[in-house]
């Protein structure tokens, strides 16, 4: 059986099972908790069922789809740790993007060979497996929070909104004009899979003999699922330390500080250092994002890490779903990717009538994408700024 | 080097045409305006559509002055372009600002809102122009003329700087000697006090908002007659407007000027030394030094 | 008719409430002080006759027009002019333009005000084109009070115009509030200052806990033992 119908339809199934318990709770709190599970698991094996028996293509979109949302859920809830919870204007998210996907990216592939390079510059090439790779983009991306932080957290609240955009655009004229350093401009080819052995012939070394047979046809899409498998277990890790982390009494002091700051500090509580962890935590989960997105696309370069992708559309995911509310950033990832998708159908359909206005026009529809979502952003904000799931009512461990 | 210096007084009087908008809105409107680049583009843009496409329609001839790359198209078109960004600002504030205002939102919402608002704008001019770079006059010569010292200019630069002063001393005029700017001085010293002495803060909001968006039309324009324009030329001028406002003293129409002329001759004569694809990272780094030796700026303004 | 009269106001910030029902009057061309412990509600008094808090319940009258729930650039314009106690000038404009904007309403030809107001504050007049931000501590309240003097009110609300300032700078204040009551303006003030304060007051309150306590003419409460023992630091 196809590995993409199994996890998906498994994925699927316990999202879907997920939300109706959720959605049941809610419309009707009275009937017993093993009610609303029931209803749950139904509709979810439901779910599962008939994802699993989609046509190969659509599934393979899917996947894709599932993936992006996955990584950009990563993105949301370290946008969360600093904007929900702290405070903390960040708007530029797209450095440390480029930064973990860039140092994850150094950190797994080979230095290539001296023949190569005229055509193909790199300067670090530590060939390490894909995790060391996740680790280091959140290392190096925290410490450049640290740095960031130490110089900027005591001063005005937008002075650190200016000083992110300024590190996003130094690191990008970084990457994108020493060729030594990444390959300039061209950016970096070949950033490899984790687990990409198990499609190769002969499979893994370390593969067990049974399991031989069972990987046998394994093709690229399933590939693919194994990577949502990972990005979906990584998503998960992370909101769990970040949901221990918001209970915990840290956590408290985090949400002290952003409701009231000046009390805070009255209250003995060294604000400043309190800020500086949360910004540097949740820029170590965007690197993760960063390092996920790398070997996801195989391939990086820097025009790829726009201020539209890399930091706007998070925080439209931040605000639709609920600062403040892990699972809302989580939720706001999926909805606004579904949306940011979504309308590529929108736009083909409304194509002929824009060429009938004018012949330019169909070939800048994308462009009407960003519209959609400029205005989502600046909509939540007069309407809804609490976004649809609000801000979660903590119950501390305590 | 002199000319760098120079080319650094051009650019410079472009930013700083920008960042004194800049100040005034974050002096008395208290918000930091991420979509001021954004403005200037949209003046840039709007007076592209009347030089190439009203004014053709209403007959107005295509004339050079030479030595300049403009004629009277232009001319007509600056004020119209500025007006309109003007108007667009205003619009911008009833629609956005205002309600987040009247609501008491913190500062961060509103600025939040604007970056909205910026790529909003940004996505209008795709839209409406596409995304590769035009110019105002298309494979045009700019022959530079020779002041003394062995200094090279262009001659669209010298207007550019000569508009820029006559832009800075009408502000200057009204800010000092009229009622309305004294009263807009005395809003973003202490808008409570204004409230109390009968100013009507909504209205000087307003003015607020229609002179910011002027200059920033202005700006725009300027830069885009001297460089090119390109949809995404908003978002690379942020990080020179705000380290030129914070250079200067938040709230500080004087800061904001001597500001943007500092960050535009640094910027220029750092390419004598580093590749000039590192300019915003300059401007970047002057940003990061005035906050660790003096962060509020050289002009004091507001902490 | 009282100039001002204020009866049972109960007023606070928000939902707490601070004055529990509070009455003072001001006679015509008086200066009334009032004075009580700190957290009494005294400078509360003041916002909320001014209209910078709203009164939940009670009733403010001026000059005979009940002024209760008025905002403060209505009352101005009836001739009741407020000197908060801090953040009360435009620091980064000259003595002259506070004064300017201290006239901002005024539609008439507002000169020779000016130069009545220096003539309280003579100086002031060297230091007429000084940033205020500039001025010492009781340079600035002058420049806030002259601010406040520019519409010509019938009334001035002083919040603790003394406060932070040195010996001989408090003497110097009340000197010129002395010189403003001459001039016609009946003067309402909330003084830390008690003692300086009630020498040359009318009329005096005594607040604390947000309710009235005590009252009597300025010279008969120093001259109470019990007032001076709880109220004025023996």
């Amino acid at each position: 059986m196809e590995l993409s119908r199994v996890v998906l339809g498994i994925l699927s199934g316990l999202l879907v099972a997920a939300l109706v318990r959720a959605l049941a709770a809610r419309w009707w709190p009275r009937a017993r908790w093993s009610v609303h599970l029931s209803a749950g698991l139904l509709v979810g094996v439901l779910a599962g069922a008939w994802v699993s028996q989609m046509e190969g293509g659509y599934l393979a979109y899917l996947v894709t789809f599932c993936i992006m949302a996955g990584i950009y859920g990563v993105f949301s809830l370290g946008l969360n740790v600093q904007w929900g919870y702290t405070g903390l204007f960040n708007i530029g998210i797209a450095g440390f993007f480029a930064l973990g996907a860039y140092t994850s990216a150094l950190i797994t592939t080979r230095k290539p060979p001296p023949e190569v390079w005229f055509y193909f510059k790199q300067a670090i090439g530590l060939d390490q497996p894909f995790l060391v790779g996740l680790i280091g983009a959140a290392l190096v991306c925290g410490l450049v929070a640290l740095l960031l932080g130490l110089l900027t957290l005591r001063l005005r609240e937008d002075y650190l909104a200016i000083a992110t955009i300024g590190v996003a655009e130094t690191i990008r004229i970084l990457f994108n004009s020493e060729e030594w350093l990444a390959n300039g401009s061209q950016g970096l080819i070949g950033i490899p899979r984790p687990l990409a052995c198990l499609i190769q012939n002969p499979p893994c070394a370390w593969l067990p003999d049974w399991a031989k047979p069972l990987v046998a046809g394994w093709t690229a899409r399933d590939l693919d699922a194994i990577y949502l498998v990972i990005v979906v277990l990584a998503l998960a890790a992370l909101y769990w330390a970040v949901e221990q982390g918001i209970r915990s009494p840290w956590g408290r002091v985090l949400r002290a500080i952003r409701e009231d700051e000046m009390a805070t500090s009255m209250a003995g509580k060294n604000v400043f250092g309190f800020k500086l962890q949360s910004l540097v935590l949740g820029a170590m989960i965007m690197g993760i994002g960063g390092g996920l997105y790398a070997h996801y696309m195989r391939s990086i370069s820097p025009d790829v890490f726009v201020p539209l992708f890399g930091t706007f559309i998070i925080w439209a995911m931040v605000m639709v779903g609920g600062s403040g509310n892990n699972k809302g950033a989580i939720l706001g990832g999926l909805i606004v990717w579904g949306i940011w998708i979504g309308t590529t159908f929108l736009t083909d359909l409304i194509s002929p009538l824009l060429g009938a206005i004018s012949p330019e026009l169909p070939a800048r529809a994308p462009y009407f994408r960003y519209l959609l979502l400029g205005a989502l952003l600046v909509l939540v904000i007069l309407l809804r700024p609490q976004g649809l799931l609000g801000e979660e009512k903590q119950v501390s461990k305590l | 080097m002199l000319e760098l210096t120079v080319y650094g007084i051009v650019y410079g009087s472009v930013i700083a045409l920008g960042a004194i908008g800049l100040t005034l809105i974050y002096g008395i409107l208290r918000f930091g305006n991420f979509a001021h680049g954004d403005l200037m583009a949209v003046g840039a843009y709007v007076a592209l559509f009347f030089v190439a496409v009203a004014l053709p329609l209403l007959g107005i001839p295509e004339t050079r002055f030479e030595p300049l790359s403009f004629g009277w198209r232009m001319v007509i078109a600056i004020p119209l372009a500025m007006a309109a960004t003007a108007l667009l600002a205003v619009v911008l504030d009833r629609a956005v600002y205002r309600p987040l205002r009247h609501r008491k939102s913190s500062p961060v919402m509103l600025s939040m809102a604007a970056l909205g608002v910026a790529f909003l704008i940004r996505s209008l001019i795709y839209i409406l122009w596409g995304p590769d770079p035009t110019r105002y006059v298309e494979g045009l010569l700019r022959i530079p003329i020779y002041l003394p010292f062995d200094i090279k200019v262009r001659p669209d630069q010298v207007v550019i700087l000569v508009l820029t002063l006559l832009l800075v001393m009408m502000l200057y005029l009204f800010l000092q000697k009229t009622r309305l700017g004294k009263a807009m001085r005395a809003t973003a010293d202490n808008p409570d006090l204004a409230r109390i002495s009968g100013i009507n803060t909504e209205r000087i909001a307003l003015l607020t908002w229609v002179i910011g968006g002027a200059l920033a039309g202005a700006a725009g324009i300027f830069w885009a007659i001297d460089s090119q324009l390109t949809p995404e030329m908003g978002w690379g001028f942020l990080l020179p407007l705000f380290a030129a406002v914070i250079l200067g003293g938040i709230g500080s129409p004087y800061g904001a000027l001597a500001g943007g002329l500092i960050i535009g001759i640094v910027q220029q004569v750092s390419t004598a030394f580093i590749n000039p694809a590192y300019k915003p990272a300059v401007a970047f780094a002057l940003l990061i030094l005035i906050l660790l030796v003096r962060p509020q700026g050289i002009f004091g303004g507001r902490s | 008719m009282a100039l001002l009269e204020a009866q049972g106001i109960v007023s606070g910030y928000g939902e707490m409430e601070i004055l529990h029902g509070v009455s003072v009057k001001v006679e015509p061309g008086q200066i009334v002080t009032i004075i009580g412990p700190n957290g009494a509600g005294k400078s509360t008094l003041l916002k909320a006759i001014f209209g910078l808090l709203s009164v939940k319940s009670g009733r403010v009258t001026f000059n005979g027009t009940d002024i209760t729930g008025w905002s403060p650039d209505r009352i101005v314009r009836l001739g009741m002019c407020f000197v908060p106690q801090t953040e009360n000038v435009f620091p980064s404009l000259t003595v002259q333009e506070n004064f300017e904007m201290g006239a901002f309403i005024r539609t008439d030809d507002y000169r020779a005000r000016i130069e009545e107001v220096f003539a309280l504050f003579p100086d002031l007049r060297a230091k007429r084109h000084v940033k205020v931000g500039a001025l010492s501590g009781g340079q600035r309240q002058m420049v806030a009070m002259g601010r406040a003097l520019m519409l010509d009110p019938k009334l001035l609300l002083l919040d603790e115009p003394s406060a932070g300032l040195a010996p001989k700078m408090v003497e110097l204040i009340f000197e010129r509030v002395r010189e403003i009551n001459r001039a016609g303006v009946a003067v309402i003030m909330v003084e830390q200052n008690a003692r300086e304060a009630l020498k040359f007051s009318d009329w005096g309150y005594v607040l604390a806990g947000g309710e009235n306590r005590f009252e009597d003419s300025g010279p008969a409460l120093l001259r109470n033992e019990e007032i001076g023992r709880l109220y004025l630091g023996g």
